[in-house]
């Protein structure tokens, strides 16, 4: 099975006044067609710059990425523009990526209209189709992003996202920002889209529950860099890197007899303009050693579709 | 076991030309003393107002009516020189944001200094000295090198540690932190709920921790209320209430939520979404999400009633009656009832 998605030591820097950012560093990874990957970690450790990268929103320092095969380096703008149909993005926030002053209508349709120039009826069909998909009816066509719930907004996101049936769907947090009684709406809309329309997702989150709940494999990111990487069931049942373990046990958990569980990690995550020599954990690990301080250690595989960036794993 | 703080019949409108929001409905609430208490919700449903009527800091045009005992003292209907003598000194609150919450032209010990100082009538030179304590009891790596630092140099994490240090050194009963967590990341956030867990328990301090994440009311409270539009819709401990669920909306949403441990499944999604509190809906708020709704929830308002174990529900039709022995079954999450 080819992949649908492949990227090579992406990086991406961002200079700045105080010095250069390690947004991304060396971040490779594969999709296949139809799979769920999940990409988790703290604020600040580079899981959306990946994603912007891949839509060429911004443009990475090096690496390369390969859609259905496809080189993207060097290509020029009309094989970019193709590309750009078959990925698409849903945002964090449904209250600011959807434009206030366009009706249900425009919003679903204006990337008909730039692709196609699709017009009339069959543009009019087109966004129907999609509403429904999502589960809105026509009758919201002429309505604004106002009159709509969070969750309905959302669904409004994810109907624009699939106008031009797209392969691959970046999920940027997309249950964050909606209230916990709906957020479940939305995931299950998901799960179902993906299961009638084959689509593959890139999750990309902070919340590990949702994670689990969604996601076949996940990517664990530490300040820029890929840290563990496997089948979610198999890292999070028995994560190898410490750092995993330590996101682990810092989600909180419903069960009062857990609650002694609760460990936190020591520490915060360095700045990502000064990382430390070595494994950027090193500070907060409790097994870091002499040697983790030497070079950043890179990423071995582990069997069983598994790897990770540790000397010393768990 | 006293009442710290008595909540009877809180009602909060704000009212504006074309329509009155009624961001609380006659809520009831009550927090002994020494108990880390949970209060859920919903954005919308009231939990952050309820919060702010404690200290009589529902902002203007709100009209806040019914009764806030704290410590004995009635909040609503007092002057303002009367509950100014109780924030800090009796209740001290604890926001979502620090970074809004403090000052940005002075140091993180001027602030301290300033709000210890005027909370405990005590000379400066005392107060420092308590902010010296106060910071490195929050377990800030260097306090007196952050003393003398600005709120822009520290971390989110650093910053809700200083709020709380903040609170602690005004020696309150009782802290209210309104979703101290919820803009911090994950580690971070297991820290700050381990600091508060044990201060709390160090100090005996009462906590009224507001909050939207089950998972932070389960590994930090010991009895819990879940508002819905502006009402208290069933407490109790955190415990029995996680394992039988007595509210309709409490057992739908423990089955709504994504938990760590359940695996990859199709949540069981409540339908509808949270109602206009311009326009709740009639009778009971949650009839219309319900799905054990009947006909006398589309009529008739449930109020909140006592049912066995310390514990209390608004519905007509609860679910299974808890009984003694709940906290001996295992947390719903496990067995997947319902339909």
């Amino acid at each position: 099975m080819t992949a649908l998605l492949s990227v090579e030591n992406l990086t991406k820097r961002f200079p700045t006044r105080h010095g250069v950012v390690r947004a991304v560093e060396d971040v490779s990874f594969s999709m296949a067609p139809g799979e769920t990957l999940a990409l988790v970690g703290e604020s600040g450790c580079g899981k959306t710059t990946v994603a912007l990268t891949l839509l060429r929103l911004t443009r990475p320092d090096g690496g390369r990425v390969r859609f259905e095969g496809a080189d993207l380096e060097g290509a020029g703008e009309k094989v970019e523009k193709a590309w750009r149909q078959r990925l698409s993005i849903v945002f964090q926030n449904p209250y600011s990526s959807l434009d206030p002053r366009m009706r249900i209508r425009d919003i679903v349709g204006e990337p008909l209209v730039t692709a196609y120039g699709l017009r009339g009826r069959a543009l009019t069909e087109k966004v129907v189709k999609h509403l429904h998909e999502v589960g809105l009816g026509s009758e919201h066509l002429s309505r604004f992003p106002h009159e709509f719930s969070g969750g309905q907004r959302q669904r409004i996101a994810i109907a624009r996202a699939l106008a031009l049936e797209p392969k691959l769907l970046i999920l940027d947090e997309p249950t964050a920002a909606l209230d916990v009684s709906v957020q479940a709406q939305v995931l299950n809309l998901l799960q179902a889209l993906q299961t009638n329309l084959g689509l593959s997702y890139l999750f990309i989150s902070h919340n590990l529950a949702t994670v689990e709940n969604i996601a076949d494999r996940v990517l664990v990111m530490y300040l820029g860099r890929v840290v563990e990487q496997g089948p979610v069931e198999q890292v999070f049942a028995q994560p190898h890197h410490p750092y995993t373990r330590g996101l682990l046990d810092s989600v909180p958990s419903t069960d009062p007899r857990l609650r002694g569980r609760l460990k936190a990690v020591t520490g915060e995550v360095p700045s990502a303009l000064n990382p430390p020599p070595g494994c950027a954990f090193a500070p907060r690990c409790a097994r870091a050693r002499e040697d983790c301080r030497a070079a950043p250690p890179p990423l071995m595989p582990a069997g069983a579709g598994r790897s990770h960036a540790c000397l010393h794993p768990l | 076991m006293g009442n710290l703080l008595e909540i009877r019949d809180l009602k909060i409108e704000f009212p504006s030309l074309e329509r009155t929001v009624k961001a609380v409905r006659g809520a009831d609430l009550e927090v002994a003393k020494g108990e880390v208490m949970g209060l859920v919700g919903e954005s919308g449903s009231g939990k952050s107002m309820t919060a702010l009527a404690c200290l009589g800091l529902v902002p203007p045009p709100g009209r806040v009516t019914g009764s806030v005992q704290l410590d004995g003292h009635e909040v609503v209907g007092a002057s303002e020189a009367e509950n100014e003598r109780l924030r800090g000194a009796v209740a001290a609150m604890i926001f979502q944001n620090p970074g809004k919450a403090l000052n940005p032209f002075f140091t993180l010990g001027r602030q301290l200094t300033d709000a210890i100082a005027r909370v405990r009538v005590i000379p400066r030179a005392e107060a420092e000295q308590a902010a010296l304590a106060a910071l490195t009891e929050v377990r800030i790596g260097d306090p007196k090198v952050a003393l003398h630092k600005y709120p822009h140099q520290v971390s989110g994490g650093q910053l809700q540690r200083v709020m709380i240090a903040m609170a602690l050194a005004c020696r309150p009963q009782l802290v209210i932190a309104d979703e101290p967590t919820t803009a911090l990341d994950v580690t971070i956030q297991a820290q700050v709920i381990v600091l508060l867990r044990d201060l709390a328990r160090e100090h005996g301090l009462t906590v009224l921790f507001i909050t939207h994440d089950l998972g932070v009311v389960g590994s930090l409270c010991d009895r819990l209320a879940v508002m819905y539009a502006g009402r208290v819709v069933e407490s109790g401990p955190v415990d029995a209430l996680f394992a039988s669920p007595a509210h309709p909306y409490t057992a739908s949403l423990l089955r709504a939520v994504p938990m760590l441990g359940r695996g990859r499944s199709v949540l069981t999604q409540i339908p509808g979404t949270v109602p206009n509190m311009a326009a709740p809906p009639p009778g009971c708020a949650f009839h219309p999400r319900c799905p054990s709704a009947g006909p006398r929830c589309a009529a008739d308002d449930p109020v909140a009633r006592e049912v066995a174990g310390m514990r209390s529900v608004a519905c007509h039709y609860p679910l299974a009656a808890p009984s003694g022995a709940a906290e001996a079954a295992a947390i719903p999450v496990a067995s997947q009832a319902g339909p």
